[in-house]
């Protein structure tokens, strides 16, 4: 194992919100009892003042860094945590949980109702980012850190932090949203529509209820090969794939001729054995109807001590930088200081989990002088003056 | 690094504390002076992405921007001072650029290359070639500047837009400049406000 590693890791559980103290979402409706699967990275230190909580994707879970014993392929953001790396576990306590409605260690349509003793499965309450946002809340309380140093996260994990900025801004030191948006551009819910109807139109789908005969495979993993689409670029398909053939001929049949053809249906099968359908449904969902723009990141009046660094991706045309650009303005609309960096990077979206070099620059100098307090002046005055002039 | 006497002027105008816009700050390098000289509370805003961290390496917070779309957003009176060094003879539309960063910023610092400088004259009276001096190092194909001004230009635009010059320095090879500036002087440095 490298020393660069954080070495084996386990995921825990917290459970929370028994009956009658449910979580209340934001739909109304209650959910309980929670479970929450995390992994943590490092140790806190006594002021408990070097939390970083990471939050993951779509896909993701709490397995973040690390390996689970007898298993080959690290976790999610291995090239970002760890002894030396962006979140050097040296110094900093590093925290990832799995969304709720996940199917990773958190409660979600596949874990079992305790009304009914079997899976969730449609009886699962829709849930939002914000929600997601305040189960984590909870997992933070637990672990008794009242201000996290820095919320990151890309893509939904960067929809998090944003609503971390939104709902708890006093307990977010910094936060990094990276790839990400203020709300899902009628593209990106068109996307998300298809991927939907591709699992719902699978008669093995049943109506949601298909726990004890098997995900609807088909469905779901033509689900994720439309989402792999949109996580590549044009330019990163080119360089991966081409038009390189499989058997070097055409087949002249509905087979696998392009290479680029078995990659995606690898990826879709692999999918089906690693993620439940219905948790793809709803935490699509969560994401189409994450809404934090017209000033819903910081209202009008209030103000902010949290530092900002926000990361695009040149390449990115799921996220593209336009939707980064709109989140600086927000910040600057309420005089927020801080900073914005588009990178380039030919792997589209998908850069911010591979292609980490200066996207690692940036995060290191950023939470060093947050933590330090020189950039940021942190321990000082927190606010910007309002109204004072010279002229 | 290599100590700009220009930089120094500045933050010799900037009070301590003050709120500072740096558009088109490069690698930071005066935000910094400002930072931790004066204590002051910076952003900049600069095009560049390597420039831009360069910056975030010094702990500086940056918007990676061109400067002209870069301060709509800003309310009104957002700084201090609003500070355009060498960057304003980059910009086509520099009327609105300034009023924009007198909407933003109590006071505007500008800094440029005086275009009527002897040397800037007389490669171009007597050797009849586009001036390359030390405060416009460019050649005609590869300078970055769009707008070529002297001192006398810039006063006669502020007096005629009706922008208040609440203080000027020049700049020359052996520092400040007191007589002729708009022959003697390489660069100027203004301080506006409506």
């Amino acid at each position: 194992m490298n020393k660069d590693s954080v070495g084996t890791v386990d995921t825990q559980y917290l459970h929370f919100a028994e009956p009658p103290h449910e979580l209340v979402l934001e739909s109304g409706k209650a959910l309980g009892p929670v479970t929450l699967g995390y992994e943590t990275y490092g140790r806190l230190n006594r002021e408990r003042s070097n939390g970083i909580l990471v939050c993951h994707a779509l896909s993701g879970d709490a397995h973040a860094a690390g390996f689970h014993t007898g298993e080959d392929s690290p976790g999610w953001w291995d090239n970002m945590i760890g002894p030396g790396k962006a979140f050097d576990t040296e110094r900093f306590f590093v925290i990832c949980s799995n969304v709720i409605a996940g199917c990773k260690g958190s409660t979600g349509p596949s874990s079992i109702n305790p009304r009914t003793g079997k899976p969730y499965a449609l009886d699962f309450p829709m849930v939002t980012v914000g929600d997601m946002v305040k189960a984590q809340a909870r997992l933070i309380d637990f672990l008794g850190i009242e201000n996290l140093l820095c919320v990151v996260g890309g893509s939904m994990g960067g929809m998090q932090v944003l609503q971390w900025a939104a709902s708890y801004p006093e307990r977010v030191r910094a936060a990094i949203p990276i790839a990400t948006a203020l709300k899902h551009s009628p593209q990106q819910i068109a996307f998300n529509e298809v991927i939907r109807q591709s699992i719902m139109v699978d008669p093995a789908w049943r109506m949601g209820g298909y726990y004890d005969q098997g995900q609807p495979r088909n469905g779901l993993a033509i689900a994720r090969m439309i989402g792999h689409i949109t996580f590549m670029s044009d330019q990163s398909m080119e360089q991966k794939f081409s038009r390189r053939l499989r058997n070097g001929n055409y087949g002249f049949k509905f087979a696998t001729d392009f290479e680029v053809e078995g990659y995606l249906r690898y990826r879709g099968d692999s999918f089906v054995k690693r993620f439940d359908a219905n948790s793809y449904l709803y935490i699509t969902k969560a994401i189409d109807y994450f809404d934090l723009s017209d000033g819903r990141l910081i209202p009008e009046g209030k103000r902010t001590s949290t530092r900002f660094l926000v990361i695009s991706f040149q390449s990115d045309w799921l996220y593209p930088s336009y939707q980064s650009q709109e989140i600086v303005r927000q910040l600057k609309k309420r005089q927020v200081e801080a900073t914005y960096c588009e990178l380039r990077s030919a792997y589209g979206h998908d850069a911010f989990l591979v292609d980490v070099e200066e996207q690692t620059m940036l995060i290191r100098h950023f939470l060093e002088s947050t933590y330090s307090g020189n950039g940021g002046r942190y321990e000082g005055d927190l606010r910007w003056k309002s109204g004072r002039t010279t002229g | 690094m290599e100590e700009r006497p220009d930089h120094r002027v500045i933050e010799g105008i900037v009070e301590p504390g003050s709120r500072v816009l740096d558009l088109g700050c490069g690698k930071g390098e005066l935000l910094l002076l400002l930072s931790q000289g004066k204590n002051a509370r910076i952003q900049g805003i600069e095009l560049n992405p390597k420039a831009v961290q360069e910056c975030v390496k010094g702990g500086l917070s940056v918007f990676q921007s061109d400067i002209e779309s870069g301060l709509s957003e800003y309310p009104d009176q957002s700084f201090d001072y609003v500070i355009l060094n060498q960057s304003m003879q980059e910009v086509k539309n520099v009327d609105y650029l300034l009023q924009e960063a007198l909407r933003v910023g109590g006071r505007v610092i500008v800094g440029f290359p005086n275009f009527a400088h002897f040397k800037a004259r007389a490669m171009l009276f007597l050797g009849g070639r586009a001036p390359i001096t030390e405060a416009l190092p460019h050649r005609w194909h590869d300078t970055p500047n769009v707008r070529f001004l002297s001192i006398r230009d810039f006063e006669a635009f502020c007096r005629h837009k009706g922008l208040r010059i609440v203080r000027t320095v020049y700049l020359g090879a052996h520092g400040t400049v007191v007589c002729l500036p708009n022959v003697l002087a390489r660069n100027a440095i203004f301080v506006l406000t409506k």
